[in-house]
């Protein structure tokens, strides 16, 4: 059988990008089946063939097909992101070469150390397409959030059956987001109204730091007072992750005090708001709902993906209004999409790759009633998986590493009852989980019930 | 370490022409009598494209307070700590700008504070606009 490559990009109507859109027409058509994920590593050592992103690539998509209780070969729809996570701009830490040399194949290219494409994964997992039973293997597959989106929605319109996502976290020596432009004495394009001063606002790390710098002005808040609670909670829900940074690696021993005098990166911003760049892969199985039933794992139905932006700073630097009313636009397309009001929503599983984005994701969507300027009280109540609250129940990146997985992986086992030690107390039946929150939105929403 | 130096492009370039003169401008849309920077194609309050450039005040105030302590530029890693603020222009609070707010101390500026365009002296002697205390 031949394989159709027509890469995501090419036709971009899937995408649910914009207010207005209604309800999903699939809603329930698609289920999440299986995850998996490979070991973390801080760093790839530069000499280990088994673990490369290559390897870890093949490796998760095993585990990922055995949660689900599937053979290799059910699998008809390959979706292989091939992103450099670290970035056009980092440099040394962003590509192997060509400072260095490439090894024998099939590791004599960025591809399988730096990026997987479609193309490697299937020359180098040969077990996948035994039987010719790949006939979707798009490129340009987009990132988790927005491509867990597209797989869902290729899923829905019949392109394939089994799908297989598949998504890596590169991080080689060095510094992310170093070298390129950052590195460079001059400053051209969009560069020229920020890099003069020092503003790298190429990363959305800055942007929001500054919008949450003017939150804790507003409302009257301390930044520490309000962030430690989150990230704290993320740390002790990620340990509660067999398959978590902190927990393969050894624990954070994260504490007030430790958050508090941690390194300073952009004050009032601390090293323990950043997620931690990793070197690993995360795989899931989604399924058409026909196909889910009688299998080995519970569906948990995807019911709304969206995409796009929620606005943009109007000026040199976003402001807290704007970067409110962004999450508030992309809150808004996530409930018409899925049909749902914030009380329906169980599970709260937002992006937190910068504990920054997090208050602004729970005030703008809502959950469990958090109006504007109440998320330092809410997040200092209960917000334990244990408790009444269980705000980011799977640790996030900053409680699992920078994989961009945890979110999901959690959204689907509370919802199926695999959550183990995490398993929450309240009702699990609908989460909301993410990659990228307001500027560049990605969500999901989910449910173990199709309808 | 010199700070990096911006590069006009022929949307910018009345803005930096401007400012070697030491004079802070902003875009002006003449359909709708409203500013606007960075500069853009199109007017983004009314879509308008009939765009000149207006002098303003160069009189602000504090947004934001922050401070770089551990940089993603290289070029201004031996500057750090160092403060890196937004701040609004009074002619329009919706227009801001980045500053290091020359002459104010690290974790000295203040929120709602009042400040003043200066023009600071680049390596290529070229000036950038800058903000400090009145």
């Amino acid at each position: 059988m031949a394989i159709d490559f027509t890469g995501a990009q090419a036709d971009r109507s899937w995408r649910r990008d914009r207010e207005g859109l209604g309800v999903w027409k699939d809603q329930g058509k698609v289920a999440f089946m299986g995850w998996g994920m490979s070991p973390i590593d801080r760093r790839w050592d530069g000499v280990s063939f088994d673990r490369t992103l290559g390897a870890f690539s093949i490796l998760a998509a095993q585990r990922a097909l055995a949660d689900a209780g599937l053979d290799v070969s059910d699998v008809d729809g390959l979706f292989m992101c091939p992103d450099n996570m670290a970035g056009a701009n980092s440099g040394i830490s962003g590509s192997w070469g060509p400072t260095r040399p490439y090894f024998p194949a099939p590791y004599d290219s960025e591809d399988g150390l730096t990026v997987v494409t479609n193309k490697w994964v299937l020359n180098n997992w040969p077990e996948l397409n035994v039987k010719e039973n790949i006939k979707f293997a798009p490129d340009d597959v987009p990132a988790i959030g927005e491509g867990l989106g597209y797989t869902a929605q290729m899923v829905a319109d019949g392109k394939c059956e089994v799908a297989l996502y598949i998504y890596t976290a590169n991080n080689l020596d060095g510094r992310y987001r170093r070298g390129g432009a950052a590195a460079l004495p001059t400053s051209s394009g969009p560069g020229q109204w920020n890099s003069p001063w020092g503003a790298n606002v190429i990363d959305l790390q800055l942007n929001t730091t500054f919008a949450l710098a003017e939150y804790c002005h507003h409302y009257g808040v301390n930044w520490d007072d309000l962030m430690f609670p989150l990230v704290m909670n993320e740390h002790r829900n990620g340990l509660m992750n067999e398959w978590g940074f902190y927990t393969t690696n050894g624990a954070s021993h994260l504490n007030r005090e430790e958050y508090a005098n941690s390194r300073p990166i952009t004050t009032p911003a601390h090293i323990w708001d950043y997620d931690r760049p990793v070197n690993a892969v995360g795989a899931f199985v989604m399924v058409s709902s026909a196909r889910a039933q009688g299998m080995k794992q519970k569906p948990v139905y995807v019911m709304n993906h969206n995409q796009g932006s929620g606005g943009s700073a109007s000026s040199s630097s976003i402001t807290r209004p704007e970067y409110e009313q962004a999450n508030l636009k992309v809150a808004r397309m996530v409930y018409e999409g899925s049909g749902w009001k914030p009380e329906d929503v169980d599970i709260f599983n937002p992006y937190d790759g910068f504990s920054s984005f997090m208050p602004f994701s729970l005030e703008a969507f809502g959950w469990h009633g958090v109006k504007y300027g109440e998320a330092k009280d809410f997040v200092n109540g209960d917000i334990s998986v244990e408790g009444l609250h269980p705000i980011h129940s799977g640790g996030g990146n900053l409680g699992n590493g920078r994989t961009r997985t945890a979110m999901y992986i959690d959204s689907i086992e509370q919802l199926r009852g695999t959550a183990g030690r995490r398993a929450v107390n309240v009702k699990a039946e609908t989460a909301i989980c993410a990659f990228a929150p307001a500027l560049s939105a990605a969500y999901l929403t989910v449910s173990n019930q199709p309808s | 370490m010199p700070k990096v130096i911006p590069v006009a492009d022929e949307l910018s370039k009345p803005f930096w022409d401007a400012v070697q003169e030491k004079k802070l401008t902003a875009q002006h849309c003449t359909g709708c009598d409203r500013l606007q920077f960075p500069p853009r194609p199109a007017c983004q309050h009314c879509g308008g494209t009939t765009l000149d450039w207006k002098e303003v005040a160069g009189k602000g105030h504090v947004l934001t307070v922050g401070i770089i302590e551990d940089s993603h530029m290289p070029v201004r890693a031996a500057d750090q700590p160092f403060n890196l603020s937004v701040v609004t222009l009074d002619d329009d609070p919706r227009i801001n700008y980045y500053s290091n707010l020359p002459g104010i101390p690290v974790r000295q500026a203040v929120v709602g504070e009042p400040v003043v365009v200066t023009f600071e002296e680049l390596p290529d002697g070229s000036f950038i606009h800058e903000w400090t205390r009145p």
